[in-house]
């Protein structure tokens, strides 16, 4: 009985996990339209400071954010590992997430996830809801609708 | 009996009815004489009646048959036009209203009775006719008993009821015997469906339908197969064997819309073995039937005596079939309804074949300008697709007619609670525009209206004083001008007082005493857009709530347009909405700023000039230029931007934008050209400060950026 609890719980949800720098970090694979190569972008004036600008991605015009601005993280430059994932959280609206690298796509057991709570919270400003154990290591789990929806000055 | 199929033909067809209605009503309380309009509210009402009936909305029939009541006393001459009347049943016209949108909504009338508006209506029908209750059908009843001479059980005139003349053969003829000598009873119809109908056998089948919920058809000339064939003229006849009354019946059948008469009687065993002998005795003295088949194509000499019936609606149907020829005739254009989203998605269809064209046009112009026929093609390419997108575009339209028609009905309530004098004079509503803009802008000139019979016009003696005529008009112009519409709303009012709005910009405190004496007229009347700032000493009803002029603004914004609006004390004010024909594909002009490619709307923009960096004069610490002795001021474009101070050069590229009055110009690096180009939007994520109004992909897969001149200006 336990045991058949125990599995009906745990269930699996794939993330696509994607790097940092030295960071993992987890975006839930539902959300996610398309993982594309950095093509030109063009600048938007006077706009959040994390918006790098919009791009033509094959015939729709999308706006792309730099998880390393959002984070407070340096930039650096593009390599030929950048990848932008398009997330369409709202389905009529799609926006490009550029990260240093996408890793793996990687089955996390509802086990091994781990609520972040108090002190930890505030400090990620509700841009990570949990944190997944797994053999690799800790991802953190990215809360895209806080993520991409704040509205923030540039 | 299923008719949820027929739902959204009786909406729109309640809708159209309803129109009718409010519009005749208007006319008839201006020329409480005038019978067209009479005949046309009681076309409009019994149609709205029947369907109702058909569709089992009781609550609806039965108030419309109380309206129609009424009409059918003031056509009579029994009861005159009073305002009094008209409130009433413009109350009643609301409740019709009321339930024809719970219908849309939840396909249920609702539960509301409308008990008052049908007591008051009955109270002053009562009043006014000085009879007790139910007068109606004693009335009817009086040029029936002068018409005709049959008694009232047998009678069906002759001439009408040529079910009598159908022939039965005897196995039919029994099974009607040995009904009738049940508790069933045996009835024979000839029904009459009004010449204008367009789904004679659509009617037809509604109409056995109802019969067959009741009974059994027994036999039906022409044949069934024939009726559904639409093989017949304006009348089929049928027996039936029914558990219901000879009334209901009919009734059933009457309330099936576009049926014109229903005439018919009961039989019983021995009248059953007539109807065949009927017909040859006749079929020998005369060869009338014939004649009577055509006759509905001219039913002049009705006589009006069908046995036992609901006796208002006969004359009313027959009213309607007089009247309905005139009524109708230009209107059979051939049209069909589309879904909204399938013409969307055709335009994205095209947007998306314009940016395909755009690419082929870039490359074969950075190609090899040898190939000839390239080129030609690519012309013709061009040509083509424009003239899709503007087809594309036009089915999109349509007159703003929708948006404005319940206006007139809104000045007429606006009149009686303001206790002002106004008219509405409304012009160019076939003007079209696409569809998605005339949904949206009834509630913008809705307040605009509203703001001008409260605030605009004068009180009637007030206007005499000042020389005016007691009676103010607002006005309500629509035209076409170049690529936006226009729209001017406005009145013969008291106009705008500039200089109260500035003491009241002091007052709540938006600017100092000083300032505000500087600003020019149109930077006071500016405010009233404000959100919050409403300029009426006392909140009414109908508006000073300061909730309502900013609302207008962005409501306008949001379709591209904008709103001015021009004024003078003491001759009114007009408010100005201009807004673009089209919403997804634009003709603009592409610009280079710093090294990024920029678009501006051509429609925005009024001349592009050459200006020497030397004329620029700083006035007020602005910069602007003088142009054919204008003064305009400049807005250097790559510093909005955020592009470095670029080096003066000597000779400036001015790009002079327009919006309403205003010029300003902007400073652009570098010109391209004119293009076509699909505006795409920056997505919700994205705050910028509305400079930029969208993207647009350029033919080379670039992603150019659009500078909305309005928001600059």
């Amino acid at each position: 009985m336990d045991e058949l609890e125990k599995y009906v719980e745990d269930k699996a949800t794939q993330y696509i996990v994607v790097n940092l720098g030295i960071e993992h970090y987890g975006i839930d694979i539902n959300y996610i339209d398309n993982i594309v190569r950095v093509p030109a972008i063009r600048r938007v004036p006077n706009v959040q400071s994390y918006f790098k600008g919009v791009i033509n991605l094959r015939g729709e015009v999308i706006p792309v954010m730099s998880l390393r601005v959002k984070f407070d993280m340096p930039e650096t430059e593009y390599t030929g590992n950048t990848r932008i994932i398009i997330v369409k959280v709202d389905p009529q609206a799609a926006i490009g997430i550029i990260v240093d690298e996408v890793e793996q796509v990687m089955d996390i057991y509802n086990s091994q996830i781990e609520k972040v709570t108090g002190e930890k919270k505030e400090e990620s400003n509700g841009y990570i809801t949990s944190v997944g154990k797994t053999d690799r290591g800790l991802v953190s789990i990215l809360n895209l609708a806080t993520v991409i929806g704040e509205k923030e000055q540039a | 009996m299923d008719v949820s199929q027929y739902l959204g033909i009786f909406l729109d067809e309640a809708r159209e009815h309803i129109q009718v209605l409010s519009d005749q009503m208007m006319i008839l309380e201006q020329e409480p004489e005038n019978q067209d309009a009479i005949n046309e509210i009681f076309r409009a009402a019994h149609s709205l009646k029947g369907m109702a009936g058909t569709m089992g909305y009781k609550r609806l029939q039965h108030l419309t048959h109380d309206m129609e009541d009424c009409f059918s006393d003031v056509r009579a001459g029994s009861m005159k036009v009073t305002s009094e009347l008209m409130d009433i049943l413009f109350q009643a016209l609301d409740a019709i209203e009321g339930y024809v949108n719970n219908i849309q909504e939840t396909t249920d009338e609702g539960e509301e009775e409308n008990e008052n508006i049908i007591n008051e209506i009955n109270r002053i029908r009562n009043a006014a006719t000085g009879k007790e209750e139910a007068p109606a059908p004693e009335k009817a009843e009086a040029p029936a008993a002068g018409g005709a001479s049959e008694s009232k059980d047998t009678a069906a005139p002759s001439d009408k009821a040529l079910y009598r003349s159908m022939k039965l053969d005897d196995s039919a003829k029994d099974v009607m015997k040995d009904a009738s000598l049940t508790e069933k009873h045996v009835y024979g119809f000839t029904v009459y469906i009004e010449e204008t109908c367009l789904l004679k056998a659509a009617r037809a089948f509604l109409v056995i339908k109802a019969l067959e919920d009741m009974g059994d058809i027994v036999a039906t000339d022409p044949s069934t197969q024939d009726i559904e064939d639409e093989k017949f003229e304006f009348s089929f006849s049928l027996y039936t064997i029914c558990d219901e009354e000879f009334d209901k019946a009919r009734e059933a059948m009457l309330s099936v819309s576009e049926i014109a008469d229903v005439v018919g009687e009961e039989f019983n065993e021995t009248t059953i073995s007539e109807i065949g002998a009927a017909t040859e005795k006749k079929e020998e003295a005369e060869p009338e039937p014939a004649e009577v088949k055509e006759e509905p194509a001219a039913p002049e000499p009705k006589p009006e005596t069908a046995p036992a019936v609901k006796k208002e609606t006969a004359p009313a149907a027959k009213q309607a079939a007089n009247t309905k020829p005139q009524a109708k005739k230009p209107v059979i254009s051939k049209t069909i309804r589309v879904d909204i989203e399938k013409l969307d998605s055709l335009m994205n269809l095209v947007s998306e074949l314009i940016i395909a064209k755009n690419t082929i046009v870039s490359a074969a112009d950075s190609g090899d300008s040898s190939s000839q026929t390239l080129n030609e093609q690519v012309e013709y390419l061009e040509s083509v697709t424009t003239n899709l997108h503007e087809a594309v575009m036009k089915v999109r339209m349509v007159p703003i007619e929708s948006a404005v028609n319940k206006f007139p009905r809104m000045v007429r309530d606006l009149e009686k609670k303001l206790d002002k004098k106004m008219q509405l004079t409304i012009t160019g509503e076939e003007t079209e525009l696409d569809r998605t803009v005339v949904d949206e802008i009834g509630d913008p000139l809705q307040h605009l209206i509203r703001n001008s019979a409260d605030h605009g016009l004068e009180h009637p003696d007030e206007r005499v004083a000042s020389g005016k005529p007691e009676t103010g008009t607002i006005f309500l112009n629509a035209f076409q001008d170049g690529n936006s519409v226009v729209i001017e709303v406005g009145d013969d009012g008291k106009g705008i007082n500039v200089e109260a709005v500035r003491a009241k910009i002091v007052e709540r405190g938006l600017a100092s005493e000083d300032t505000a004496a500087q600003f020019t007229d149109k930077e006071v009347i500016d405010y009233l857009f404000d959100p919050g700032f409403s300029m009426a000493k006392t909140v009414t009803e109908i508006s000073g709530r300061g909730v309502g002029l900013d609302v207008v603004k962005s409501n306008i914004e949001s379709l591209g347009g904008d709103v001015s609006v021009k004024t003078k004390l003491g001759e009114g004010s007009t408010w100005i909405i201009r807004l673009p024909l089209t919403l997804a594909i634009i003709q603009a002009l592409m610009v280079i700023i710093g090294d990024e490619k920029y678009a501006i709307s051509l429609d925005s923009i009024t001349t592009i000039e050459n200006i020497p960096s030397s004329d620029v004069k700083l006035v007020q610490g602005k910069e602007v230029i003088q142009l054919r002795g204008t003064v305009i001021p400049i807005i250097r474009l790559s510093e909005l931007l955020g592009f470095d101070h670029t080096e003066p050069s000597d000779d400036m590229i001015v790009v002079i934008a327009k919006k309403g009055d205003s010029l300003a110009g902007l400073v652009v690096d570098e010109l391209i050209g004119q293009q076509e180009i699909v505006i795409k939007s920056l997505g919700k994520y994205i705050n910028n400060d509305r400079i930029i109004s969208g993207a647009t992909i350029l033919g080379d897969g670039e992603v150019a950026l659009i500078i909305d001149a309005n928001a600059l200006i």
